[in-house]
């Protein structure tokens, strides 16, 4: 499958975000660093990922010298680590996401986290494309609604996954109404449970 | 079929990386054996890679260092250098084993056989595995028609069933059901007649666990 067919066969819709032909972007280069090792390419999801997983991990309480060393080492299990990736799965975000999240518990509590079994999936190796869209439009729409999100809210989201909840207007914070993102979630939620599913049935 | 599953608020901690080694366990081991609470997860990564790839858009970044991209590729030789390039799937853990996932043999070091049981009395045997000292994890035997004394936690329990079932005041528990019970829940769990019941229990009992993460994220996630 070549870069080229690939991109079409996104592009098809007519008005498909900006954003998620980026998301689609950082795909094909996560692939051309796990195929070719291509440094031009890295350097783009470099440009990109590291100064977020570095600004990830400050907002969790870590100094800059840390953080900047920690994304460094971030990147460089993305390098190491591309062929593992499967859009399928997960959008580039999100497993980078993973990646730093790992990263930071190893760094904080010094700690390997258990990780689920891996499933068998099946005879097909080749990433499936429907299956690959259907994730990278979830992700983008979660995006979305973060960004719809009023200020108060999204802090009490970013607490939650940042971990920086040491502060006493936490208590101040405890039921707020999330409308956007709960509805956006749970829409995820169901869609991605849909999908499992019809990969269960097909092995 | 598995009928009692991770909550929304363990599954957003555990994606968000904020739970203590045992309990990244328990759900771990849940997660391998339910496709439900898989999917789930994913659906919480996903939030966990928009809200890094939003961090950036509403302000100045932090800059990495001058010399961050030539420093993180010498860092990928150095790492090429020492290890072979790794596959293209993750080394598995072990032989499959029928009773334990693979997080759990990790723990184990092996299979069911494996597992350094002791005796605890009333034909029930535990085994503690090593985890941090913020919350305990072990496994349990307990001999078919055998209950477990009654007991109460000064936090939360969690027992996920691995093999056979047990009942308790609540509901039948079976293999891959995982029982969320909190401090105030005093139950007396029967292993059914049959194969012994082998389940996972964790405990925050050491340290106060059950009370910021869930308040905070619990607004959130009544979806």
């Amino acid at each position: 499958m070549s870069g080229v067919e690939r991109r079409n066969g996104v592009s098809h819709g007519e008005q498909a975000p900006q954003r998620e032909t980026a998301a689609n972007e950082w795909i094909e280069r996560i692939q051309r660093v796990a195929l070719n090792r291509d440094s031009a390419a890295f350097a783009e999801l470099f440009g990109h990922f590291a100064p977020r997983i570095k600004a990830f991990l400050m907002k969790s309480g870590t100094d800059e010298a840390m953080a900047e060393e920690c994304a460094q080492d971030v990147m460089a299990t993305v390098w190491t680590k591309a062929a593992q990736f499967d859009p399928a799965r997960a959008s580039v975000a999100t497993w980078v996401f993973t990646i730093a999240r790992n990263r930071r518990i190893d760094m904080l509590r010094r700690q390997k986290r258990p990780e689920p079994e891996d499933l068998p999936w099946g005879p097909e190796a080749e990433p499936d494309q429907h299956d690959a869209l259907v994730m990278q439009q979830e992700t983008e729409k979660l995006v979305q609604a973060l960004t719809q999100l009023p200020e108060k809210q999204r802090t009490l989201v970013d607490m939650a996954y940042f971990g920086d909840m040491s502060h006493s207007e936490i208590a101040d914070m405890t039921g707020l109404p999330l409308g956007t993102i709960k509805s956006r979630v749970r829409l995820a939620l169901e869609r991605l449970r849909h999908e499992m599913h019809e990969k269960d049935s097909r092995r | 079929m598995i009928r009692h599953h991770l909550n929304d608020e363990l599954l957003m901690a555990y994606s968000a990386g904020q739970l203590p080694e045992a309990f990244n366990l328990i759900v771990a081991s849940h997660i391998s054996l339910c496709d439900d609470c898989r999917a789930r997860l994913a659906a919480f990564d996903a939030l966990g890679g928009a809200l890094l790839e939003e961090l950036c858009n509403d302000g100045a970044p932090p800059s990495m260092a001058p010399d961050a991209l030539s420093a993180t590729m010498n860092r990928i030789a150095a790492m090429e250098a020492a290890a072979p390039a790794p596959s293209a799937t993750g080394a598995p853990a072990g032989p499959a084993c029928k009773v334990l996932p693979a997080p759990l043999r990790d723990y184990v070091g092996g299979g069911v056989d494996s597992i350094a049981w002791r005796n605890v009395g009333g034909g029930v045997r535990q085994s503690v595995l090593p985890t941090s000292r913020e919350a305990s994890a072990r496994l349990l035997h307990i001999p078919g028609g055998v209950a477990v004394p009654a007991h109460s936690h000064r936090g939360i329990e969690l027992t996920l069933v691995l093999q056979g079932a047990f009942r308790d005041e609540q509901d039948r528990f079976a293999r891959g059901d995982i029982e969320i019970a909190d401090a105030e829940l005093h139950h007396t769990p029967v292993a059914e007649a049959g194969d012994d019941c082998i389940c996972l229990a964790v405990t925050d009992a050491p340290l106060r666990f059950n009370g910021l993460l869930p308040r905070i994220a619990q607004p959130f996630l009544r979806i």
